[in-house]
């Protein structure tokens, strides 16, 4: 019950009639008090259920968990991603992709990761020389300290509250600085709208309290998509019970990609 | 006449009102020109246009999301969900099916049932991890597809010990051309039924002591003479074999 509600209620319906007694005038109030309290507090609560409707960014911080540990290469998630977010058909245009690395025998590192491995990998040659191989699915690392961000000369790209790197398409002029300044190699150019490109999180439907399509098609949870600092999620237990790295943390970016049993040849 | 002026007694130079007046028109130029080109949106939550966040939340939805699935197809979610295929989301096979829950009579997402969809995961690959249930797809049951022997919805894993390699390819094709390719797993390990339901949570034993190899490999060990031989109490007592020889692939002596 809101007092604050009742108050000038009381005061008007006292001032005029004095006749009216006070236990009446008590009786009249609990009466309208459900009336007054549905009209008010009703909507309130309706809009804290449904979160597509008022969606408070500054209630999110997002970032993603990878157990490379669990990742075995199927490239369902470059495809899903290429799907989602219409990332044009023409090969080594990507949001995210898998890197397959081979370390031989005599220390050499392998990379290679055809067409982001989107189809699959082909077979290694020499097996037995391998001395250990894993994937490494990549992507975006959503900076809190983005260098294409700092390099914007028009403001295009930009870092929202709850912890997403963006670009505006409409007001991008495709100058290509974000796309040099990006460590991780994550932006490219749209060959088509002549914009910077990157992965968004699939902010359209992280708002609407989705998971990104990479995550929803992984078939294995080698990717985990959740929320540091604000809320419980997956990502809070995956970064409790492994430890986590990033890339290139001495660039002092501070990436939000947390990588689990991340090989020390990674770069 | 109390007037306040500044200039009094001064004689203002005459290039000063004509710099004053070319400033005053830069300045005014600058922010009528601000006016027209910054947009309505532009720094109401940083340095960026707000209203971009609009038109990226606007995108159109590919992937429905399993929770979605749900709603209809509630028991096949429950056997999924029973089943080792628990962490696989529909869309995963079935493809994007946004369209298919906005119209769910006529648009069918589609139902992979070629081999070379079940391989894009099961194929043997040095690369996946250890564990991961992989085959050989040119032995194993070729020309057949894999429905027909396993559920896609609650796949069964293979029976061990016979088919250890089918999770631990790398493990079994590295053995198979060692000096220990005629030892079993068994001889070493251990695997309870339970591993190859949950591989993660039940784990097989390893041999935890020297005195194991040393049933083969000590000087007075009942085993047959080609076997390499160390004398067990001489032979680097600080370790455990396996902190120098890795026993899945023992180098020649």
């Amino acid at each position: 019950m809101n007092p604050s509600e009742r108050d000038p209620a009381r005061e008007e319906s006292t001032r005029p009639t004095q006749e009216v007694d006070r236990r009446e005038f008590l009786k009249a109030c609990s009466l309208l008090a459900p009336i007054i309290l549905g009209v008010v507090r009703v909507p309130l609560l309706n809009a804290q259920e449904s979160e597509g409707d008022d969606y408070d960014p500054s209630e999110h911080f997002y970032a993603m968990g990878i157990d490379v540990d669990k990742c075995i290469g199927c490239g369902q998630c470059v495809v899903a991603c290429g799907t989602e977010n219409d990332v044009p058909d023409e090969p080594y245009f990507f949001n995210t992709w898998v890197e397959r690395y081979l370390i031989r025998t005599d220390g050499e590192v392998e990379v290679d990761s055809p067409n982001g491995g989107m189809e699959g990998f082909p077979p290694t040659t020499a097996e037995g020389d391998i001395r250990r191989s894993f994937f490494v699915p990549k992507l975006c690392n959503h900076c809190a300290n983005p260098p294409c961000v700092q390099v914007c000369p028009v403001g295009a790209t930009f870092k929202t509250e709850d912890g997403v790197v963006l670009v505006d398409d409409e007001y991008c002029i495709g100058c290509r600085y974000c796309i040099q300044a990006c460590p991780y190699g994550a932006r490219w150019l749209d060959p088509e709208k002549h914009v910077a490109a990157k992965c968004t999180f699939c902010y359209h439907r992280i708002v609407e309290g989705l998971v990104p399509a990479c995550v929803e098609v992984c078939p294995t949870g080698a990717r985990i998509f959740g929320e540091v600092e604000r809320r419980a999620t997956p990502l809070a237990r995956f970064m409790r019970f492994n430890e986590v790295q990033v890339l290139k943390p001495h660039l002092n970016t501070e990436p939000k990609a947390y990588y689990a049993n991340l090989d020390g040849e990674v770069r | 006449m109390a007037k306040f002026d500044p200039f009094r007694g001064t004689r203002v130079p005459q290039q000063v009102p004509r710099l004053v007046a070319v400033f005053a028109v830069a300045i005014i130029g600058l922010l009528v020109a601000r006016y027209f080109l910054v947009p309505d949106t532009f720094g109401q939550l940083g340095h960026y246009r707000a209203a971009a966040l609009d038109t990226i939340v606007a995108h159109e939805k590919k992937y429905a999301g399993q929770q979605a699935c749900q709603l209809c197809h509630f028991q096949i979610m429950q056997k999924r969900l029973a089943g080792n295929h628990k962490g696989v989301g529909c869309e995963s096979c079935h493809g994007p099916a946004a369209t298919h829950v906005s119209d769910p009579a006529q648009i069918k997402p589609s139902i992979p049932s070629e081999r070379e969809f079940c391989l894009r995961c099961h194929e043997y690959s040095p690369s996946r991890p250890t564990g991961f249930p992989q085959i050989d797809p040119v032995r194993h049951n070729p020309m057949s597809f894999c429905s027909n022997c396993h559920d896609p919805h609650a796949p069964e894993p293979p029976v061990i010990p016979g088919q250890c390699s089918a999770c631990h390819g790398q493990i079994a094709r590295q053995k198979a051309v060692s000096h220990h390719a005629g030892l079993e797993c068994t001889t070493c390990h251990e695997a309870p039924e339970e591993h190859k339901v949950t591989p993660r949570l039940v784990r097989p034993t390893k041999p935890t002591e020297r005195s194991f190899c040393g049933g083969c490999h000590a000087r007075d060990a009942d085993s047959p003479p080609h076997i390499p031989r160390i004398n067990l109490r001489l032979h680097n007592p600080r370790y455990v074999c396996w902190q120098c020889h890795y026993p899945h692939y023992p180098e020649t002596p």
